[in-house]
């Protein structure tokens, strides 16, 4: 079986082509570069994003997070309940951990706050 | 009680009250929006016309030429832009040249002064980029532009302060006539007046039924208009209007007090008072005819479109008189309504002079308002010493138009105060520009929450439901 | 009088002023209108920016961060929530704020950062009502991102630009549900990854050839009538669809902001709707640079640092009155290929010339001429509009030349 889809590693965005035997990645085409096809592979088997969002702080302004690491993508919703429920508190910098492992990666913020 | 009830916060109604408020009356205007100059008087041309349209004898003729006199006085008093750029009435052909005649001679009539005709030279030397097509041209140099809305709310500014009341949201459902006076009722309010002025616009015949009289229709006629960024303001200096045929009045291009370049209007009649829907068929007989008239137009510049509705009637005329006791329709005032404001104001004061109605000049009647526009007019040294008095006038909010955080706070504070969004753009030009709000919006939503005490969530474009936001991110659920 | 003055303290005024700073120039004054250095980059708070220039994938703020703190160490005196409002032809710019009032200052060398603006609805004359509802992408992404305010639960985009694609999946993570996002032409204007990680991964669809003939709704926005397009981009009657929401967003492009660029007497190229430069970034006013999206709008940030960096040198330079082997030729296009920026070469060095396609070409060469023979022929597998291409025109190629056409073989 073949699966054809966008690469989102880069703006470059290449068209990767993928051959599947029995589930499992048996070639993929169409990459410039090595990561292009380890996401292909990713994406086949268990497909990850990362999350960036905002988070209400104790004054009620806002941080910009991030998940410092691509999470699985069917947990993107229920990622957001938790992003959405906390408060963070001040003072932010960027790259602080708001919230420790949520699906295995963790909420950092990406930027500052006083 | 008051002594007069004006309905209708339109131009109209507006300078009905600004006149009216000169006297020791007590006066309240009923607006059933959330501001002032929302119907016809917010979306039209926005010119002062001269007054060689109207038929001889008939009260758009007798208004439009007694209202252009007076117009530049009153914008001075009021604060208002003003400009006297002179308007056209091109030809292109043997027929149109013929219609200018009559135009002319119908002008000579009506009382306007300077009219000229000119030759094909003649109209290329003052409007170089018309079209090569043009014949001839009735010139009037007492032709005018103002902007219709920042009169409305200064003039009815004006009346409020020197005492006079507006009542918003308050549409009016029924009026009874009492013993010495109307009650007009909304849904949850109901006020007294002993004389009453229907200046309803395109409901004025509603109001009129109210109390009985059904001597009237007003059917609202559309007119759609696309507007230019101010890098096309230049194109034309006076007001271009086509020869009326037999097709109609045809659209007009004209620059704006404000600099941008106005084209339109088309004009369709319709059912639905409602219905200020544009249409892309009006798009294209605006794009059309402009370009026959200018053909260096670049509709690829234009910021916006919008749709007026004209209050037009069945009589054909203004409608200025009084059916019932101690009350006067101010009805049908379709072009030249505008111009005309000021000139019926003052005609309604008498009116009600002999209705029985006293009027003893107020005191401290005040005529003159403070410009909306002063700051943006200032020299540096005057900005800078403004600025040093408040700050926030150093800070400026609609990068397009240069409007600064402390023109738009005090707008706010400014009788008659917007209360949402849209009345902040029309009173301070803030999003009004070339980005249409794209940068300022967030920041005006902010200062509007705080000067007029709601939440962020409740702001609105123009009242009612026009929520601009409809909840928080990360609401506690 | 200052050496040096920026206008503009977001991507590309940042990184000029870094670059003049460590090619010599200590004088430095940025004028940033905003309460933060950054630019639109502080809300776009999605991540891809950076790959090119850091080699990390970063976040808006994080990138604007990165320059914001090289600022900071060099101690390169910035102005915030100060607003130009006009520049001279002999480099005087009048300022304002909340603190100075309204301010005249001297410079040497002025680098113009304003960035762009996004083209507004009245641009596009759609028919129907005017309800509250109604945003340019951007300013839904400042309420969503900065202010934490939803603009509306049911969405449809017009345009695809990759502000609308990132909106869609922000609008959506948020809570809101976004109906459909249509595309005038057929093609789409934002990155491929856009589509895929915006749209793909949340089923929104993407209607190309589509556009929003007709708006609903008094108050608040109601709903959409959309239609499918023919070949000469007008709406066919018969595939006229009623979508139901309550939010229209509109990414249909952006224009550089050069108000001020035209109040210093500077003409606008027709095609960039930004200043005419050479090699070094510089206007053709001596003195007066410009650089990053009032320029030409750049797809990715990383490019808008790059270029920043050459208007910060050659800045430097020109205030330093260092020497340079001139020459004089202009850059030209076939149409296919839009623009170039540079559009003239007055040095000769190696040039990096970025340049714009017209439309979709797959499997076609981009070739230079000088004066009407080759010296330059590459094949692309595909060029789109919304991806800026670079040739890098040598000495060889520059020497003895009047005129490089740009063009592309299909």
């Amino acid at each position: 079986m073949k699966k054809c889809f966008t690469c989102i590693v880069c703006p470059l965005g290449c068209d990767l082509e993928v051959t599947l035997e029995n589930d499992k990645v048996v070639s993929v085409t169409g990459n410039t570069c090595p990561r292009g096809k380890v996401y292909a592979e990713t994406e086949c088997t268990s497909p990850t994003r990362t999350i960036t969002s905002t988070i209400k702080c104790e004054d009620g302004s806002l941080v910009c997070v991030k998940t410092d690491r691509p999470i699985a993508k069917d947990k993107i919703f229920e990622c957001m309940k938790i992003i959405n429920a906390k408060k963070a508190c001040l003072p932010i910098n960027i790259g602080d951990v708001i919230i420790e492992d949520v699906f295995g990666a963790n909420i950092v913020a990406t930027s500052n706050a006083k | 009680m008051y002594d007069v009830a004006v309905i209708g916060a339109g131009v109209t109604g507006g300078l009905i009250a600004r006149t009216l408020s000169a006297y020791d009356l007590k006066i309240v205007i009923l607006e059933k929006e959330n501001d002032v100059a929302m119907g016809a008087t917010k979306a039209n041309s926005a010119i002062v016309h001269a007054g060689f349209d109207a038929k001889e004898g008939s009260n758009k003729a007798k208004f439009n030429v007694l209202g252009s006199k007076m117009m530049a006085k009153v914008c001075a008093q009021l604060g208002v832009k003003y400009k006297n750029n002179g308007s056209l009435v091109i030809g292109f052909n043997e027929e149109d040249e013929k219609t200018v005649k009559e135009l002319y001679e119908r002008g000579i009539k009506n009382g306007v002064e300077r009219l000229e005709i000119l030759d094909k030279e003649g109209v290329k030397k003052i409007e170089p980029n018309i079209s090569d097509n043009v014949t001839c041209a009735l010139y009037a140099p007492t032709g005018a532009i103002v902007c219709p809305y920042e009169l409305t709310v200064a003039a009815i500014g004006n009346a409020m302060d020197n005492g006079a009341e507006l009542k918003r949201n308050f549409k009016v459902l029924s009026i009874t006539k009492k013993d010495d006076s109307y009650e007009i009722k909304s849904e949850n309010e109901k006020v007294f007046a002993k004389y009453v002025v229907n200046a309803a616009g395109l409901f004025a015949d509603e109001i009129a039924s109210m109390v009985g009289d059904n001597s009237f229709k007003i059917h609202p006629r559309r007119g759609e208009y696309i507007l230019l960024d101010k890098e096309c303001g230049s194109i034309v200096s006076h007001t271009i209007f086509r020869t009326p045929s037999k097709m109609g009045k045809g659209i007009l291009v004209s620059p704006t007090v404000d600099g941008n370049l106005l084209t339109g209007p088309t004009s369709v009649d319709m059912e639905d008072k409602n219905d200020n829907t544009t249409t892309s068929e009006g798009f294209s007989k605006i794009i059309k005819e402009t370009l026959e008239d200018v053909p260096s137009v670049p509709f690829n510049k234009s910021i916006t479109s919008f749709c007026g509705l004209r209050a037009a009637s069945d009589i054909g005329d203004f409608i200025i008189n009084s059916p019932k006791e101690n009350f006067i329709n101010v009805a049908g005032i379709e072009s030249p309504g505008l111009t005309s404001a000021p000139a019926i104001g003052l005609h309604i004061a008498d009116m009600l002079k002999e209705l029985g109605l006293t009027l003893n000049k107020k005191e401290n009647y005040n005529p003159e308002r403070k410009p909306m526009h002063y700051f943006k007019e200032a020299s540096i040294e005057e900005k800078n010493e403004i600025i040093k008095k408040d700050k926030s006038f150093g800070k400026i909010i609609c990068r397009c138009e240069t409007v600064t955080e402390g023109e738009i706070k005090e707008a706010i504070r400014t009788n008659p105060k917007p209360l949402d969004l849209d009345g902040v753009k029309r009173r301070t030009r803030a999003q009004m520009g070339r980005c249409q709000g794209g940068f300022c919006m967030p920041y005006i939503v902010e200062l509007l929450a705080k000067e007029l005490g709601i939440k962020y969530e409740e702001v609105t474009k123009m009242g009612g439901n026009s929520l601009v936001n409809v909840s928080k991110t990360k609401e506690d659920k | 009088m200052t050496d040096l003055v920026i206008i503009g303290g977001g991507p590309a005024g940042m990184s000029a002023a870094v670059a003049a700073y460590e090619s010599g120039i200590k004088d430095i004054l940025i004028l940033e209108r905003d309460s933060s250095l950054g630019g639109i980059l502080q809300q776009c708070i999605h991540n891809g920016f950076g790959l090119h220039k850091f080699k990390e994938e970063l976040t808006g703020p994080e990138y604007a961060w990165k320059y914001e703190k090289r600022v900071r160490e060099l101690n390169i005196p910035f102005k915030l929530n100060t607003m130009v409002l006009d520049i001279s032809k002999d480099k005087v710019i009048t300022a304002t704020n909340e603190d100075e009032g309204i301010i005249k200052i001297e410079a040497k060398a002025i680098i113009l950062a304003m960035g762009c603006r996004e083209r507004p609805k009245g641009a596009l004359n759609i028919a129907g009502t005017r309800p509250a509802g109604i945003f340019s992408a951007g300013t839904a992404q400042k309420f969503v991102n900065m202010k934490g305010y939803m603009p509306g639960k049911e969405v449809v985009i017009l345009g695809s630009g990759d502000i609308g694609l990132i909106m869609a999946r922000r609008m959506t993570l948020e809570g809101a549900r976004v109906k459909a996002v249509c595309e005038l032409m057929p093609y789409s204007g934002g990155l491929a990854r856009n589509i895929q990680q915006c749209l793909n991964d949340f089923d929104i669809p993407l209607k190309l050839s589509h556009t929003v003939v007709e708006i609903h709704g008094k108050e608040r926005l109601e709903g959409v009538t959309i239609a499918k397009v023919d070949e000469n981009r007008r709406p066919i009657e018969e595939t006229k669809e009623f979508i139901k929401c309550d939010t229209l967003l509109l990414s249909v492009g952006l224009i550089p902001e050069n108000e001020l660029t035209l109040s210093a007497g500077i003409g606008l190229d027709r095609i960039t709707n930004g200043a005419k430069v050479d090699q070094g970034r510089q206007t053709e006013i001596e003195g007066i640079f410009a650089c990053g999206n009032v320029l030409h709008v750049h797809d990715l940030v990383d490019f808008v640092s790059e270029e920043a960096e050459i208007a910060g040198i050659s800045a430097a330079d020109y205030i330093l009155g260092k020497s340079k082997e001139k020459v004089n030729v202009t850059l030209k296009t076939d149409g296919k290929i839009r623009y170039t920026v540079p559009q003239i070469i007055t040095e000769n060095k190696d040039c990096k010339v970025y340049f714009r396609v017209a439309d979709v070409y797959k499997n076609c060469k981009v070739k230079v001429l000088k004066d009407g023979e080759e010296v330059y022929s590459k094949k692309k597998v595909k060029v789109a509009p919304g991806e800026m291409e670079t040739v890098t025109v040598t000495k060889d190629m520059i020497l003895g030349a009047k005129e490089l056409e740009f063009m592309l073989e299909v």
